[in-house]
């Protein structure tokens, strides 16, 4: 089964003449630990596909399923539910909350979910100890560097066991090589079975995902094959 | 647009790679949009100065030089192990090294940088590379042509190239996820790469970009650039 699944949907902004389309008739299935990356220019509708399929957005046309379960049948609490267990959002500019520290960001989503918070706390050091910002757990984001502070926000985005990660140009504000860190834990997230989807314009960054979708003027315009092993690259050169 | 002005188009950054020891990656190297100039990287790298550079980590034999510069260049260099002689007896020759005084081509005749080795050395890697030419490349030419040729998406003739680079690219990040880890070599040449074809990604999506803007009409009309492109193309008399 697929962890999402977006069928035919469209979406527009404005009206008449000054309408847009920002998604026209998109198809997306990810599975869970597969990564997905959806590449395209500004405007090309990636970010409205993200909101989309978070539930933050609903489509026009079309439907969009997490966990096989079409987000049309489910009430507005229902989806709030969806959204807190089950989806982990990371930005670009990291949206942490300044005033508390990484604990208390990471456990933040857990404890709006009515866990208690001595549970909630232990479960999101774990998460933070696992990206191996155990020691920083106490440092509120003005204290991290960028590179940790993306590390908080995918710690927050994948504590609690969520299945489905979305990530909006995830390392767009970090060098190259805190942004290949932040590329290899959402890797890491995807082995454990984490369904991950990236858009982003970044080729460098679209290249961890398994299946890289081109966005254009809204539309699917194509995507990359399965990829070979590794090894084919050296096969190509030996066959020249 | 005159085809001559392509030759000037500033357009790729070299990837300097280093040598490395998997010999492996001299043949990854070879792809089909490796401009010209990186073909030409064995070349780049004398025996001179990979030798100067065995020598730099402390005294060594003349085996066990020999040995080294098989192990760590493989295929990178193919050249026959008795330049490995020559070229210490030609270094010698010049002051860049010294031996002892065991007999000429023993196995256990030890050499030994000198200062002045030293010097050139550090010398040579201080040496920017020529990048100042950029060589013709295949793929901007093919994008400037497809603009001319009626009938032609040039919207679908990138998207053509972008996603085979980006096919690409995932096979070098698939390397780098599993094997370069633990292999700075590897890790720099790959990085290398992954750079160079983002770059060509992103040149390709600049021109989208600036396609795209054109207005009708922007782009000289097909009737009067096709004489002068005749012209240039035609065999001279």
């Amino acid at each position: 089964m697929n962890m999402l699944e977006l069928r035919d949907v469209s979406k527009s902004y404005g009206e008449g003449a000054a309408q847009v389309h920002a998604l026209d008739r998109v198809s997306l299935a990810v599975e869970p630990g597969a990564m997905v990356a959806v590449m395209g220019p500004s405007g090309s509708g990636k970010s409205t596909l993200l909101t989309i399929a978070g539930s933050l957005e609903e489509p026009a046309e079309g439907e969009v399923l997490v966990g096989g379960v079409s987000l049309a049948t489910m009430s507005r609490g229902a989806k709030a539910r969806l959204r807190r267990r089950q989806i982990g959002y990371v930005f670009q500019d990291f949206n942490l909350l300044a005033g508390l520290t990484a604990a208390e960001n990471v456990s933040l989503p857990l404890e709006l979910d009515g866990i208690p918070a001595r549970k909630a706390r232990a479960v999101g050091l774990k998460a933070l100890d696992e990206l191996g910002l155990g020691a920083r757990a106490a440092s509120f984001p003005g204290q991290l560097s960028g590179g940790e502070r993306q590390r908080v926000a995918i710690a927050r985005a994948v504590v609690g066991d969520r299945r489905l990660l979305l990530a909006d140009e995830p390392s767009g504000a970090l060098d190259s090589v805190n942004a290949e860190e932040v590329m290899r834990l959402l890797h890491g997230a995807c082995k454990r079975g984490v369904a991950v989807v990236v858009v982003t314009h970044d080729a460098q960054l679209a290249s961890w995902a398994d299946r890289v979708v081109f966005l254009r003027d809204g539309r699917v315009t194509d995507q990359t094959a399965p990829p070979p092993g590794p090894e084919s690259l050296l096969e190509q050169g030996a066959s020249q | 647009m005159e085809l001559t002005a392509l030759a000037r188009v500033p357009f790729l950054s070299s990837a300097t790679v280093q040598p490395t020891s998997d010999k492996r990656i001299a043949r990854r190297l070879h792809t089909k949009y490796y401009p010209q100039h990186v073909e030409r990287l064995r070349y780049i790298v004398s025996v001179r100065h990979a030798l100067l550079a065995l020598l730099s980590e402390g005294p060594k034999y003349g085996l066990q030089l020999r040995e080294e510069f098989e192990a760590r260049t493989g295929e990178v260099w193919p050249l026959n192990v008795g330049q490995v002689y020559t070229t210490l007896q030609r270094l010698e020759r010049d002051g860049l090294v010294e031996s002892d005084g065991t007999a000429e081509d023993s196995p256990q005749k030890g050499f030994r940088i000198t200062p002045q080795g030293e010097q050139e050395l550090a010398g040579w890697l201080r040496t920017p590379p020529d990048l100042s030419s950029p060589p013709r490349d295949e793929l901007v030419i093919k994008v400037l042509v497809a603009l001319r040729v009626p009938g032609t998406d040039v919207h679908e003739v990138i998207q053509v190239h972008r996603r085979y680079l980006v096919e690409l690219m995932q096979q070098w990040t698939r390397i780098k996820e599993s094997e370069a880890e633990q292999d700075l070599s590897l890790a720099l040449v790959v990085d290398a790469e992954l750079f160079r074809l983002d770059s060509v990604i992103r040149w390709l999506d600049t021109a989208d970009g600036r396609i795209n803007r054109m207005k009708p009409g922007e782009l000289e009309p097909v009737h009067s650039a096709l004489p002068r492109l005749r012209r240039r193309v035609s065999p001279r008399p």
